[in-house]
């Protein structure tokens, strides 16, 4: 095994550069930096993610928890950027350790997030880009022709044989199937930065319901070439509905023959306490970098992949 | 019967797919933001040798194939079967036409080869990437033509047919690289 560094000079000095252009734009902007423990006693519930499991503790997934009690405790419009990790996701853009940029915006609607990360896209990229915006629903319709909220299960599972074949798709419901087809079909032929926005409300995770269409969830997710690059919501407010969700994952989890876990009630009571009106958006720094440079492998970017 | 999670996919692992012995040459693995992780893998049927794409919810498991490479000497052909014998053990196992496949033409009594047993038994042969070879046939050698291109072919010991250069004659020996089938240079006795 190779002590040298995955990263060169180069792409160690970028990230460098970036992180100083990240801190100035939110300092600038009003913005607060905060920093949240990585190890947490409580996890996300979520069946698609594994925590890593140390001394009792859990690794965060993801800064979202610690970052809501934050905002429930008047901490104003706040950002991190810090380490999150998820177990068994390793591949040519997985790492089971990860750098994520999340941030806060009190008063947003996901739709001014999505305006935000444009700005601040374009801030450290140094160009103006240009970003496509298409509802979850407007996607499948135009890279598939279907419709998700008709079609029936019977009908979508043929479509992932059709254009995936060598897949059991007897034993997958309706979001895996969608899963399957977003990541395998629709995003290898995406161009551009796009933003992918009102998710089915299976897949809300920590997102408010639309107020306009019932069937989605104020839930975005923005793409590039196909990568995904950041998942935002404008974020769910209400304690009882989170807690259901929460109740909802344990449930598939079980039904999974995977580990439930206790609901993060610190989390909860934050929520019953209130939290006030945001928007929450969490993005892939490494990613961002391998867009910036121009890489195809997440590897590339990181100082050292010796785990 | 043990069995692999997606997690532990790599390329070289040995698995049953669709009641076939089967091992995976690439695995990646793809996951949309939040939801279902999947991993690609592409296979190689062990006994078909047919490449094949299939995809798979990560977290579901894949039984293990008992499927083991051994080196072995290759001992002879009784016309039906080929059989090699394990140095260490003596142990011998005959390989039917369908495991041998066209790797009879690289045989050589003494040589060792990977032979891929499945419960036991031989469903493949990959010999060794150069094989040392008597010419038994081709044209009479353009005498003085040791430096020019040309070439002509030749039949070898084992029936292998190879290109080689015009100079070569009945009874020398050749190198071949069993994985282009190509020759590679003359060998002194």
């Amino acid at each position: 095994m190779s002590w040298r560094p995955s990263a060169t000079v180069q792409m160690i000095r970028a990230r460098a550069k970036l992180y100083q252009q990240i801190r100035t734009y939110f300092s600038d902007s009003g913005c607060l930096e905060v920093d949240t423990p990585l190890l947490s006693s409580a996890t996300n519930t979520d069946p698609d993610i594994a925590s890593i499991y140390v001394q009792n503790q859990y690794l965060q997934t993801s800064p979202e928890f610690a970052m809501k009690r934050l905002l429930a405790a008047d901490s104003g419009s706040i950002y991190q950027i810090c380490h999150a990790f998820r177990e068994s996701e390793q591949g040519r853009q997985h790492r089971p350790e990860f750098t994520l940029l999340e941030w806060y915006r009190l008063g947003f609607d996901y739709q001014q997030l999505m305006d935000e990360m444009e700005q601040l896209i374009d801030l450290v990229s140094g160009q103006q880009n240009q970003f496509r915006r298409l509802s979850y629903q407007a996607l499948f319709a135009e890279f598939l022709a279907i419709d998700i909220y008709s079609i029936n299960l019977v009908d979508l599972q043929d479509c992932c044989q059709q254009h995936v074949p060598g897949t059991d798709v007897v034993k997958m419901d309706t979001d895996q199937c969608l899963d399957l087809l977003i990541s395998l079909v629709i995003a290898p032929g995406m161009k551009g930065y796009i933003f992918v926005y009102d998710y089915p409300l299976s897949q809300a995770a920590l997102a408010r319901p639309s107020q306009n269409d019932p069937k989605v969830a104020e839930r975005f997710e923005l793409f590039h070439d196909g990568l995904e690059l950041a998942n935002g919501f404008s974020e769910l407010t209400d304690a009882g509905l989170q807690r259901s969700r929460f109740m909802a994952d344990n449930q598939q989890r079980e039904k999974r023959g995977l580990v439930q876990y206790t609901l993060d009630e610190n989390l909860l009571s934050a929520l019953e306490a209130g939290l006030p009106g945001c928007a929450g958006v969490a993005l892939g720094l490494d990613r961002l970098l391998m867009v910036l440079l121009k890489l195809d492998s997440i590897d590339q970017v990181m100082s050292f992949c010796d785990v | 019967m043990a069995s692999y999670s997606t997690s532990e996919f790599r390329s070289g692992l040995k698995v049953m797919i669709d009641g076939d012995p089967c091992a995976i040459i690439e695995n990646e693995f793809v996951k949309p933001g939040k939801g279902q992780a999947f991993n690609r893998v592409k296979i190689r049927n062990l006994k078909t040798g047919r490449v094949l794409d299939k995809t798979y919810k990560s977290g579901e498991s894949v039984e293990a194939a008992d499927v083991v490479d051994i080196n072995m000497q290759y001992l002879y052909s009784d016309g039906e079967f080929w059989h090699f014998m394990v140095p260490d053990t003596y142990e011998q196992h005959a390989a039917d036409a369908q495991a041998v496949g066209e790797v009879y033409l690289w045989l050589k009594a003494q040589d060792t080869s990977e032979v891929t047993l499945y419960n036991g038994t031989p469903i493949g042969v990959t010999p060794p990437n150069f094989v040392e070879l008597e010419i038994t046939d081709t044209d009479p050698g353009l005498k003085g033509d040791t430096a020019q291109g040309g070439t002509k072919p030749a039949t070898l010991e084992t029936g292998a047919v190879v290109k080689v250069p015009l100079f070569l004659e009945i009874g020398e020996m050749v190198r071949v690289d069993t994985r282009t089938g190509e020759y590679m240079s003359r060998v002194k006795k």
